[in-house]
């Protein structure tokens, strides 16, 4: 497998929100605004990073039957590191992602990616397929935020462009999540099914 | 590709052991390198809240009055200004509501701050402006001695957030206990 070919499987073919539909608790919960939905993906990134590459290392000597006790135990010291960072010099983004930057650990992306590859192909090619996957979750998430951020408090990026607080309520609360997600992947289907065909 | 490990009972037990060691390791040695910035940036939080909530003060003395934290400001003549309470009520919409509310010598409210909260994001979450000056249910001037901060749906003098009259019950219950940790402290 080429690198070019990761790298194209994270950010569209097999991106991890629009075509593998995985860790979507994290997608919805975290997406209230541009911001939370970047960071808590870039958060997600560095940790599948990491522990792709540490699981690609380590493939050899872990015996199959306890492979998901091991891989879990990677994962969760990396997320606990990256909390842990967060909290002493991020700590308003730390307070904002609140529950969700510990609840990393049960992301499937981060399991689904240990045991679909990292487990399989060498450490250069799993650094890729990490950052990648990583950070194909990360436009998904900062582009659910945009927009629903936009439509729920008129702002981007925290730049209020309506001059008042008051957006639709609707696309901040999980109702609108659900909306938002649901209509991004439909036009996202289709775009790629358009660019299929062409 | 070398040769995978086998799964017998020694293999799975020696590699499962090394790796938790090694995390063990690696976590030990992150919370000791983030524990002075945690609670470095804990502490700055804090501060930054008491200068919000309290008049321009000179020093700051800390006291615990039944178990609740409370900082009394002096000017440079050391005379009172004002005394910060970190007040809570568990009845918000989302559990616990975290207020820390400023009372200046008089017992009138100066300022607050909300510092926790899980209300509904443009609901409750308006907490945050809702009642400080320019807001709609101003309280600040109140004394909640003489006035009674309640919201107006219970008799009291609270304009509360348009929708969230859970939030707004259980922010004032948090003022008025604010206020007799503040008494009490006299």
């Amino acid at each position: 497998m080429k690198a070019t070919q990761i790298i194209k499987n994270g950010l569209i073919s097999e991106n991890p929100t629009w075509v593998l539909v995985l860790g979507m608790c994290p997608t919805l919960a975290t997406t209230t605004s541009a911001v939370n939905g970047m960071c808590m993906g870039l958060a997600t990134a560095f940790v599948l990073m990491m522990s792709n590459i540490v699981i690609s290392l380590l493939k050899s000597v872990i015996p199959d039957k306890v492979r998901i006790p091991a891989f879990i135990v990677v994962i969760a010291t990396f997320v606990t590191v990256v909390q842990l960072f967060m909290a002493a010099y991020l700590p308003d983004l730390n307070e904002s992602l609140g529950l969700f930057i510990p609840l990393i650990v049960v992301n499937c992306i981060v399991l689904g990616r240990a045991e679909a590859f990292a487990s399989k192909n060498n450490v250069w090619h799993s650094l890729l397929d990490g950052l990648f996957m990583g950070l194909g979750f990360t436009w998904a998430l900062t582009l659910v935020g945009m927009v629903r951020e936009m439509l729920g408090s008129g702002s981007i990026f925290g730049y209020n462009f309506i001059g008042g607080n008051d957006g639709m309520l609707l696309f901040i609360l999980p109702p609108g999540g659900f909306i938002c997600l649901g209509l991004l992947m439909a036009l996202i289907a289709h775009l790629r099914r358009k660019a299929e065909k062409a | 590709m070398a040769k995978k490990a086998q799964s017998t009972l020694v293999n799975m037990l020696l590699s499962l052991t090394v790796i938790a060691i090694v995390a063990a390791a690696v976590l030990a040695l992150v919370s000791a390198v983030t524990k002075e910035p945690i609670a470095a940036a804990e502490a700055a939080k804090k501060e930054a809240a008491i200068k919000k909530v309290l008049p321009q003060f000179a020093t700051l003395e800390e006291k615990t009055i039944d178990g609740i934290n409370c900082n009394y400001g002096y000017d440079a003549n050391n005379e009172l200004v004002g005394v910060a309470v970190e007040s809570s009520s568990e009845k918000g919409f989302g559990g616990r509501l975290g207020v820390m509310v400023g009372f200046d010598a008089a017992g009138q409210v100066y300022g607050y701050e909300v510092l926790q909260t899980n209300e509904t994001p443009g609901l409750g979450a308006k907490a945050a402006d809702w009642f400080q000056k320019d807001g709609k249910g101003c309280i600040i001037g109140k004394n909640p001695g003489e006035t009674k901060l309640s919201v107006k749906k219970d008799g009291g003098e609270v304009d509360a957030i348009s929708g969230s009259t859970i939030t707004s019950r259980a922010f004032c219950e948090a003022v008025n206990n604010a206020y007799e940790t503040f008494e009490k402290g006299k």
